[in-house]
């Protein structure tokens, strides 16, 4: 596909379940229990098992794939600046993730992203660059 | 406990050699949805399986508990896409380390280099290391 600065990005909605946190802790190898146990999330000060910012990230990078139809990624950054919790219930929360192209230049077009979780920006300034 | 201020700049061993597979990145890809096959990009956030290696060890180096880290960023700069059959190393050091109210603020980065010593991904993380008692 052909990106061009300006380009509004179809957002592209995920859900996540603590089933999904369970099956991305044994991928990536995080274990950290503030993603699976709300004993311990909770115990260290948070509000319920929050979702791994790279499970996050993860997503988002699924999402640029999607939009860019796999092109290869140069650059990509995030700050967490708020929790993504996920209830344990069937439902779970989900993740949104859209993106405005913002130039396109010596090969490499670059995407600011905005990524909600309910109502709630997660992710902090989320750029990524892509080769086109 | 406070992070020791003296970390700031070193260097940690490196991972042992990882082989990048199909599997592996079918696994990953799949975590997140994604239908992988065999000739298609690895996802742009498969080195965090590296650098988490890594991070699990300098936590441990440094008598950190795992629950008690929350992650600030990332950022992923990549010198050439990953494929299967790279075999990789992670490499973490500590660029900075300051504190925040009783938390620990640790930024890390590792570098991913393949078989031939040649840079893959550098990668950043700020590490949140919760105070234990909350004030």
């Amino acid at each position: 596909m052909t990106l061009e600065a300006g380009a509004e990005l179809a957002p592209k909605t995920y859900p996540v379940t603590r089933a999904s946190l369970v099956r991305y802790a044994g991928a990536s190898g995080d274990f950290n229990p503030i993603h699976w146990s709300d004993r311990i999330a909770t115990a260290v000060g948070l509000p319920g098992v929050i979702a791994h910012g790279m499970f996050t990230m993860a997503l988002v990078a699924r999402a640029v794939s999607e939009w860019t139809d796999g092109a290869e990624v140069v650059d990509f950054g995030a700050k967490f600046t708020n929790p993504v919790v996920v209830p344990d219930d069937d439902e779970g929360t989900t993740v949104t993730v859209s993106g405005t192209v913002k130039s396109v230049e010596d090969g490499l077009a670059t995407i600011a992203l905005t990524v909600v979780s309910g109502d709630q920006k997660v992710l902090g300034m989320p750029k990524v660059s892509v080769r086109v | 406990m406070a992070v020791d201020g003296s970390l700031v700049g070193r260097a940690f061993p490196p991972t042992r050699p990882y082989r990048v597979t199909d599997e592996k990145v079918r696994e990953f890809a799949a975590a997140t949805g994604v239908g992988w096959e065999s000739g298609d990009p690895v996802p742009a956030t498969f080195p965090i399986v590296l650098a988490f290696d890594a991070m699990n060890a300098f936590l441990d180096d440094v008598q950190v508990e795992l629950s008690r880290i929350v992650h600030g960023e990332q950022k992923f700069s990549y010198a050439r896409p990953i494929a299967p059959g790279d075999v990789l190393t992670a490499t973490l050091s500590v660029a900075s380390l300051r504190q925040i109210g009783g938390n620990d603020i640790i930024g890390t980065v590792s570098e991913i280099t393949d078989d031939t010593g040649a840079v893959v991904c550098t990668t950043s993380a700020t590490l949140v290391h919760r105070a234990a008692e909350v004030a």
